[in-house]
């Protein structure tokens, strides 16, 4: 077919403005407008999810909500023998949680003192470079993520990691004593895990998604308000960023290099 | 060849055994059971995507589910009709399909496979 200069021109037009009408054209007059009309819910992107814990705010009332409430919502299932204890969020002394910290003269409050621990989210997280499957792997928002589908249960990122804060599943959960797991699974909408997988804490990631907190800090803030405070620590705007701003705060074992995200304000 | 009606006669038998099974059943295949609906999956009329595609291509549709919403946070699927769709075994699907035993099971043990999806995730209580 033999077409002119003038009619190219023409059909070159047309097909531009046909192209500008579709997807890419939103893109261009409004980046990520599309995307969020798909996912349809409010954009929780982060970079660095974490969180600043109120140390004076903390009491065993407290920490025993934010366990409850994550375990509850993450069918966490609880063993007996502490051997095949499964732990996501936890309390323990300071001697544990700080250790090299402790010295003769501690503060007398803080001898019997307990402080609510769970995964640290690092930076540089240790576990990951020493899973082989990627089963766990850091997420641009900072999550250090599970995929239940791909452990394998070698257990490395457990030797790796230097807060203790992953757990083996030796048995089937949903085989865990019936008395002290009363109802089990508690949360019909979450799945439990299956026997031979390494599971831990991870924000909440699915209730991020739909932007709300994670379980242990919307529990623990309904009993003590700003006893838990999650947020972005990349966005100087944000509230955890705010808080640390005015508290000292410390870390768990800072000198492993691992950049631990959670805070313990003073 | 020595004894060769005894052998014959061996072959003949041996391979007869051999095929019984096969002429004894010629013509009485087990019917493929067809997966029922509940009320809620028939008033939807469509699932996710056209049911040829889901009779044929469910296990990779859900596979790569699990892989973008745990590894890529990606939760809402558009399907090719346009609606929008949270992505997750045990809330959207078997929201509709909670007759797991007659709509998932009795396929999978007629084909004898054994996916491990409800290892972990939990399936829905039915009454029956």
């Amino acid at each position: 077919m033999a077409m002119d200069r003038r009619a190219f021109l023409k059909i070159a037009g047309l097909t531009a403005l046909v192209g500008v009408g579709g997807k890419a054209g939103f893109e261009l007059l409004a980046p990520g407008a599309v995307d969020a009309a798909e996912k349809n819910v409010p954009l929780t992107a982060a970079k660095k999810w974490g969180m600043a814990v109120d140390v004076q705010l903390l009491d065993d009332a407290v920490m025993e909500k934010c366990v409850e409430a994550c375990h509850v919502h993450n069918n966490v299932p609880h063993f007996p023998d502490p051997k095949e204890e499964i732990k996501w969020i936890w309390k323990d002394t300071y001697e544990h949680v700080f250790p090299g910290n402790e010295n003769e003269y501690l503060a007398e409050s803080f001898e019997e003192k307990h402080f609510l621990v769970l995964c640290n989210h690092c930076t540089n997280p240790p576990c990951c470079r020493v899973c082989p499957t990627k089963a766990t792997w850091k997420r641009e928002d900072g999550i250090v993520m599970m995929d239940m589908h791909r452990c394998i249960g070698c257990r490395f990122c457990m030797a790796a990691c230097p807060y203790g804060a992953r757990s083996f599943n030796w048995s089937d959960p949903r085989k865990a004593p019936q008395e002290l797991n009363p109802n089990f699974p508690t949360n019909r909408e979450f799945p439990t895990r299956s026997k031979g997988v390494v599971e831990k804490c991870t924000f909440c990631a699915e209730r991020l998604a739909k932007g709300q907190f994670p379980a242990c800090v919307e529990a623990g803030n309904r009993v003590k308000p700003g006893v838990l405070v999650f947020g972005d620590l990349d966005d100087p705007k944000s509230e955890v960023r705010a808080v640390l701003r005015e508290r000292y705060s410390i870390r768990r074992k800072p000198e492993l290099g691992t950049g631990p995200n959670i805070y313990y304000m003073i | 060849m020595y004894d060769g009606g005894k052998i014959i006669t061996g072959l003949v038998v041996g391979v007869g055994l051999l095929l019984f099974p096969v002429f004894y059943n010629a013509g009485k295949a087990a019917k493929a059971p067809d997966p029922v609906l509940t009320e809620k999956a028939k008033a939807a009329k469509q699932c996710v995507e056209a049911t040829s595609y889901m009779k044929s291509d469910h296990m990779k549709l859900l596979d790569e589910w699990r892989h973008e919403v745990v590894r890529s946070d990606e939760r809402y699927y558009k399907s090719s009709s346009g609606k929008v769709y949270y992505k997750g075994l045990q809330t959207t699907c078997m929201d509709c399909h909670s007759n797991k035993s007659k709509f998932c099971d009795q396929c999978h043990n007629y084909v004898a496979v054994d996916p491990y999806c409800w290892d972990c995730h939990i399936a829905p209580e039915e009454n029956q």
